[in-house]
């Protein structure tokens, strides 16, 4: 089956305000640069995005923030962003802060079928508040319910045009889950091949959970933080 | 003479075990890498999805698509892999990490810790540390003994918001080694040079002092 789209516009064809995206990504690490700049220029507001974080002040998701183009915030940390922490204290953002592995958990849980699950983690903490707790082995948990998204936007190394996916390094991070867990999934890569052209035993993202792909470009591949070693 | 934060990372190397994969959080409990004792093997575990992470690459072999959970360029070990955070949390919660060490704003005498969030002034979110302190094992908690204004971080209970209940095990610190126990924080070893009474007076939680402490061996 063919998924390919001809650019980022076509695959961005349909996002309109105040939708649910999730974007994957951990830190600057594996962000889909190519539709994060695409959205700036849509200028689709009231947007909710769901990301592990919020980018730095001007790349990443930090972008859409710099603007205005987000409501709420669904991330587990979000401390590199200044303008982020400025919006949250002020009241101009909704963020909902929940634990990584919830998180990762949550979008997997949203992809598979799985509407909620019962976790340990931030059991006793703000977190926990309103959620039903539960113990088993004699250990409270609580339950997390699953998430969606009206468009799940994600960047690998390589695809193919049936939108099989395979990652590169730590870039996989949250985005295979994020892949099962949209309505209509967004996949911008690298590489676009052909059907064969990856090895079946390799992929990392089986192309039934992407809808759209497309060859990315220009891809800047910010480095946060740049820690090296004397030789 | 009070510890610096790599003497308090080498203590904490101290405890790891040949065959333990371990995760190491930001600040000082990345410093614990430097340290591992000779013929001992573990191996790292990065939640952003990595497990045999290796030294930071050399000046000019920066790959942006390999980093830790801190955002730092890194390398890989032969033998490492790569996966999704589901993956990776599933290592954590499901307990095959035997080893995680953490920074703290507070500790309390009952185990519990925060270090995510300052009310109204600092909210950076919990990243993977709620998953991890409720499901580890095995927790070290690193930190100063004291805040910048010289308040003490062990506390009868904390003030900011938890991160988890009831999960540390062990406290390293600049002055002290502590375990937590049913009563309090149990003084274990002291810093070189450091008297127990300076412990007391930096230690707002219950201490529980049982004979001669003996100073730590760096």
């Amino acid at each position: 089956m063919n998924k390919i789209v001809a650019n980022v516009e076509e695959a961005c064809e349909g996002i309109q305000d105040g939708m649910t995206l999730m974007i994957g990504g951990f830190g600057l690490c594996g962000i889909p640069e190519n539709s994060i700049s695409e959205l700036v220029k849509l200028n689709v507001t009231g947007l909710t995005c769901i990301s592990n974080n919020a980018g730095v002040d001007d790349f990443g998701l930090g972008l859409l923030l710099q603007k205005k183009q987000i409501k709420k915030m669904i991330s587990s940390y979000v401390g590199e962003n200044d303008e982020f922490e400025r919006q949250m204290l002020s009241g101009e953002l909704e963020v909902d802060l929940i634990p990584q592995g919830s998180l990762a958990e949550r979008c997997r849980a949203g992809g598979a079928g799985i509407p909620a699950f019962f976790t340990p983690a931030g059991y006793g903490t703000e977190v926990a508040e309103g959620k039903e707790v539960r113990e088993f082995d004699g250990k409270p948990h609580i339950l997390e319910s699953a998430l969606t998204a009206d468009f799940a936007i994600v960047k690998a190394w390589k695809g193919d045009t049936a939108g099989n996916l395979v990652f590169k390094g730590t870039a996989r991070n949250f985005n295979p889950m994020m892949a099962m867990a949209g309505k209509i999934t967004i996949a911008e890569v690298e590489e676009l091949l052909e059907p064969g052209e990856l090895n079946p035993n390799e992929i990392h993202t089986p192309g039934i959970f992407v809808q759209r792909i497309f060859q990315g470009k220009g891809y800047e591949k910010r480095i946060e933080q740049r820690t090296v070693r004397q030789k | 003479m009070a510890l610096n934060k790599n003497e308090i990372a080498q203590r904490i190397a101290q405890e790891l075990q040949s065959g333990w994969y371990v995760n190491l959080g930001i600040g000082i409990p990345t410093l614990v890498a430097n340290y591992i004792p000779k013929g001992i093997e573990v191996e790292f575990q990065s939640e952003n999805g990595i497990l045999g992470m290796g030294p930071f690459p050399f000046e000019g072999e920066e790959d942006a698509d390999l980093i830790n959970a801190g955002k730092q360029t890194i390398t890989a070990l032969p033998g490492a892999v790569y996966f999704d955070s589901a993956t990776s949390f599933a290592m954590i919660r499901g307990q095959h990490v035997q080893l995680t060490v953490l920074g703290a704003m507070e500790v309390s005498e009952t185990g519990d810790i925060a270090n995510w969030k300052i009310p109204g002034k600092m909210v950076k979110g919990m990243g993977g540390a709620m998953d991890l302190v409720a499901s580890a094992d095995n927790i070290i908690v690193a930190m100063m003994h004291t805040n910048r204004a010289g308040e003490s971080k062990l506390l009868k209970s904390c003030s900011l918001p938890l991160t988890g209940v009831g999960c540390v095990k062990k406290i390293v610190t600049n002055l002290a080694v502590l375990e937590v126990v049913k009563g309090g924080f149990k003084l274990l070893e002291r810093a070189p040079g450091v008297s127990v009474e300076e412990i007391k007076a930096a230690t707002e939680g219950t201490l529980i002092i049982e004979g001669d402490i003996p100073e730590m061996k760096l």
